[in-house]
């Protein structure tokens, strides 16, 4: 005969003021097999689990009920709580009394009623629980980085220093990401390069980090502790053990016409090029669209002038497999795309540009060298106007419904920056808000503001009209004084929107994580758990979880860098029970569960079995890898046998709560 | 949604919505309700008779159903105004009749006719006044296919087609596109191109041999019905149109609509020639003189 002990939770008066706890106490009192049911004022304190311990003790209970808040919040304090009173912890169930009931009710008699049925409904179920076991699986001492920007160094940094392998993924010829495009870096002007650089250079001198440059994920597979990672090494038809930099090979290709991805396409380079003088791995690529020894046979010059040898035109995509204990995501972040807002005249006027493209013309390894010029005429630009928001917080398709966050601060970067090297330069910025919290963010705004008189008005620019005299006129609203205004501008600065990067999610279904519906990667928890994916062993570092300013970026990046190595430390890791089993004399073999398993969890073995007239006779049945398993439950349901079964969500637990809750 | 595939013999097919037409490389006659419109009866009638005589040309015949009225004009678009969109429902009605889709010229009743067609489709309420209202044989819940006639040239003939047809090219003339708002927006309802980057009349004026100017005025305001109120709001706003135009080397304005036509030549003060876009159709093809016959 079971013995089971129900324990009811006020949660102060979370519960207590919509749930007469006494009366569901009481009821569930009567229930079959319940010998003790109390209530508590806190039954998650050190006190009320000490009633729930000395119960199972002293009552020798067979399972335990607690109605309480949601199970993800305490199951595991309950289960625990148990454990050390010598209960099996998967015979506690929790009734969720107040997220399903208390919280979204008025009517005490209706919630009360409410709270009875579902308490009654986990003193069904437990009645079923049997005792399980979690098992071990062991954990490969190896961390995967996707995406070599600064978030992915900085993780990869800290995951090194704590003793573990680190590889960094990065699609790019070099590491860097967008930071090594920026010139200077708020709130204090110190310049990107100075400070990306040495960790670049950190990274790649790492005994314990491999850098797979010009690579991409192309399949993982696995599960936390034990994913196995196949990494696709695009031919860069040069060899990287052999280049040495010298850049001789850049020099000489004939081929100089195409366009700069790293200076945004304002300035061209050659068709074997290295991104930047600083990139690391210092290895020359050669761009197969370009090269003319690719295209037509016709050149061969890098390769006439390498002593090191290096240049391979036959080079092939390689792919390497590598297991991984965890894996950190740090895909990075694009601004968007400005086709569609050609109000702002982008597409029509070459002194319209973006602000990432404000900073290669002001970089000292830019097109202009540092000084400032109008792409157009490569003139001086007396008025600049920058027009914030472009694409962030908009409530049509076109652009992005959040705010991208980054904008108002760099933009106040641009705007003094200008100033303090250009004062006869008049810059006027077009803001819906200036938004400005972070540790010394708003004194640098309000220091444009009144030091660098940067010309700050709230209203949005409607209409941006380039001119045949090389003026732009930009038409705007001043929403503070209520007027049109026309500016006769030399160039149009647009704070593009920030987006996710495109191969974010083709990633985030190879690693069976979610995203929401603007493609950055969910956390496991908004508040408590913002580093974590919620898939086990995937972490998130840096703007593919949300837009992120460089401080914040490295701070989640370090963070993110603490998880993975807390899962690296461990020997092993505990797997979750709940998972589930095939009756292989059930099982016809059909392939239904397989199908729809999401975690590749389902095998089929031929076993020979032994037929009634003592016959044996070999059929093919399913086989779950509880270590892949992650209890889903979607074969279960699948099953058209009812072969399928889920340890502690079995077929007839739930059926025995569907029946408790009809009674 | 457009989809363009080229069958094996060389033709194409276009499908736009639930209406397929098929394009053969030997002008089969076509057959479309036309909507003319008010203006297009008197201060506009450039506007109609060019756009008849080169659609027949192009081996489009236009069928004109005998009880059209105003299209209704800026009101139509009041939210609580029914009466006014009755108009818009009875030529979307006398099309899906006639089986035919609906071609337009006037960019103010192409606005006005193809807006209606999309709120009746998705406004159940509205859908209901009006047939209510009107108590026709069979309710009208929308179906009919609205092309404006620069839709219907690049969609239906194509402007590669209508390139093969023209006899008199405008080579080397610099031709501005003047959009205005009425024929792009709202997006969504119209869906005829991007109303901030639209290429259509561009690649209309490509197709009759001409060079056409981009400027960044050709999609604002022209004043509209403001010049009836506030002529210098209006002398403003389609000043700034046309000394964009003329800025960036234009030697003509073509539009779609009238309003905007009397608006750039009236007010703008500026004297850059303004036509309507079918006038410079029926030349390039070659058919103005027969037309003004």
């Amino acid at each position: 005969m079971q013995r089971i002990g129900v324990f009811v939770c006020h949660c102060g008066t979370n519960i207590a003021a919509t749930v007469d706890v006494k009366a569901v106490a009481e009821a569930l009192g009567h229930e079959p097999g319940v010998v003790i049911s109390q209530e508590y004022q806190y039954m998650c304190s050190e006190s009320g689990q000490e009633l729930v311990k000395n119960a199972i003790k002293e009552q020798k209970l067979t399972g335990v009920v607690i109605c309480s808040c949601s199970p993800r919040m305490h199951e595991n304090t309950f289960r625990k709580a148990a454990a050390s009173a010598g209960l099996n912890p998967y015979l506690v169930e929790i009734a969720n009394i107040r997220e399903q009931c208390s919280w979204i009710h008025k009517d005490i008699a209706t919630a009360t009623e409410k709270a009875i049925i579902l308490g009654r409904t986990a003193v069904a179920k437990v009645h079923l629980n049997t005792p399980l076991t979690s098992m071990e699986s062991p954990v490969v001492k190896r961390a995967l980085v996707i995406g070599g920007g600064i978030a992915g160094i900085q993780t990869a940094l800290d995951i090194a220093e704590a003793g573990f392998d680190v590889d960094i993924v990065e699609k790019n010829p070099t590491i860097g990401g967008k930071m090594a495009q920026i010139d200077k870096t708020f709130p204090t002007l110190d310049c990107a390069a100075c400070i990306l650089t040495p960790k670049m250079v950190e990274a790649s001198q790492n005994e314990r980090i491999t850098i797979h440059s010009f690579s991409e994920v192309a399949d993982v597979k696995g599960f936390v502790g034990n994913f196995t990672v196949k990494i696709k090494k695009k031919a860069r038809f040069v060899d990287e053990t052999k280049c040495t930099g010298c850049g001789l090979c850049t020099e000489k290709c004939p081929m100089k016409k195409v366009p700069n991805e790293f200076n945004m396409g304002l300035d061209n380079r050659s068709a074997i090029y290295i991104p930047f003088a600083q990139a690391v791995p210092k290895v020359a690529t050669i761009d197969p669209n370009y090269c003319m020894m690719m295209k037509s046979g016709k050149c061969g010059v890098c390769s006439k002038v390498c002593s090191a040898g290096a240049i391979d035109y036959k080079q092939q995509d390689t792919f390497i497999e590598q297991q991984y204990g965890a894996i950190v995501v740090a895909t990075g972040f694009n601004p968007i795309k400005l086709d569609k807002y050609d109000e702002f005249a982008y597409n029509q006027c070459p002194d319209v540009v973006t602000s990432l493209e404000l900073e290669r013309l002001m970089n000292a390894a830019g097109p202009n060298g540092g000084t400032l010029l109008r792409p157009s005429d490569k003139s001086h630009p007396h008025t600049i106007v920058f027009v914030q928001c472009v694409g962030s917080r908009c409530d049509d398709e076109k652009g992005k419904p959040y705010c991208s966050k980054i904008c108002c601060m760099y933009t106040a970067k641009h705007a003094m920056l200008i100033r303090e090297k250009y004062p006869d330069t008049e810059v006027y910025v077009f803001y819906i808000d200036v938004r400005t919290p972070g540790k010394n963010f708003d004194e640098f705004y309000r220091r444009a503001v009144e030091q660098y008189n940067v010309h700050y008005i709230k209203g949005m620019v409607g209409k941006v009209t380039p001119k045949s005299d090389g003026k732009i006129d930009v038409q705007a609203s001043d929403l503070l004084a209520g007027e049109q205004l026309h500016i006769n501008a030399d160039m149009v600065v647009l704070a593009a929107a920030i987006e996710p990067d495109k191969t974010a999610r083709p990633l985030a279904t190879m690693l069976t994580t979610q995203m929401d519906t603007n493609d950055f990667f969910t956390e496991a928890h908004p508040k408590l758990r913002p580093v974590e994916s919620a898939t086990a062993g995937i972490f998130l570092s840096g703007a593919c979880q949300g837009p992120k300013d460089i401080p914040e970026t490295v701070a989640q990046a370090s963070a993110a860098a603490a998880k993975a190595i807390g899962l690296l430390c461990k020997n092993s890791i505990t797997c979750n029970p709940c998972v589930a089993h095939s009756d292989e004399l059930m099982c016809n073999g059909c392939s239904s569960c397989e199908k729809v398993c999401p975690y590749g969890a389902i095998t089929y073995v031929d076993k020979e079995f032994r037929m009634p007239d003592r016959s044996t006779k070999v059929r093919r049945v399913a086989s779950v890898n509880p270590a892949v398993c992650q209890g889903c439950g979607a074969c279960t349901v699948a099953c058209p046998s009812g072969a399928m079964d889920l340890s502690g969500f079995s077929n007839s637990q739930i059926m025995a709560e569907v029946d408790a809750i009809c009674k | 949604m457009i989809a363009v595939s080229a069958d094996a013999d060389g033709s194409e097919k276009i499908c736009r919505g639930n209406t397929a037409v098929s394009r053969q490389k030997g002008f089969a006659m076509e057959t479309f309700t036309y909507y003319p419109g008010c203006t297009l009866r008197t201060k506009a009638k450039e506007l109609d008779t060019y756009a008849r005589a080169s659609a027949q040309a192009l081996g489009i015949a236009l069928e004109e159903p005998a009880d059209w009225q105003c299209c209704g004009g800026a009101y139509t678009t009041a939210k609580d105004e029914i009466a006014t969109k009755l108009s818009a429902v009875r030529v979307l009605n006398s099309a899906k009749e006639a089986g035919q889709p609906l071609i337009t010229v006037c960019s103010a009743c192409h606005n006005v006719i193809k807006q209606t067609e999309y709120d009746i489709t998705r406004d159940e309420e509205m859908a209901s006044k009006v047939n209510n209202y009107l108590g026709l044989a069979e309710p009208y819940t929308g179906g009919t296919k609205v092309y404006h006639y620069l839709e219907m040239l690049r969609d239906v003939v194509g402007f590669d087609k209508l390139k093969e047809k023209v006899v008199n090219p405008f080579t080397g003339r610099k031709i501005a596109a003047y959009y205005g708002c009425l024929l792009l927006r709202p997006a969504k309802a119209l869906a005829m191109d991007d109303p901030e980057n639209p290429t259509i009349i561009e690649d209309f004026i490509r197709a009759i041999g001409g060079t056409p100017v981009i400027y960044a005025q050709r999609n604002e305001c022209c004043g509209g019905y403001i010049t009836m109120e506030d002529k210098a709001q209006a002398q403003k706003r389609s000043g700034s149109v046309m000394s964009s135009a003329e800025d960036m080397g234009a030697e003509m304005v073509i539009t779609a609509c009238p309003l905007c036509l009397y608006n750039l030549k009236k007010n703008s003060g500026s004297d850059l020639p303004v036509y309507y876009f079918t006038e410079l159709l029926a030349e390039a093809l070659g058919l103005k003189e027969a037309s003004n016959e």
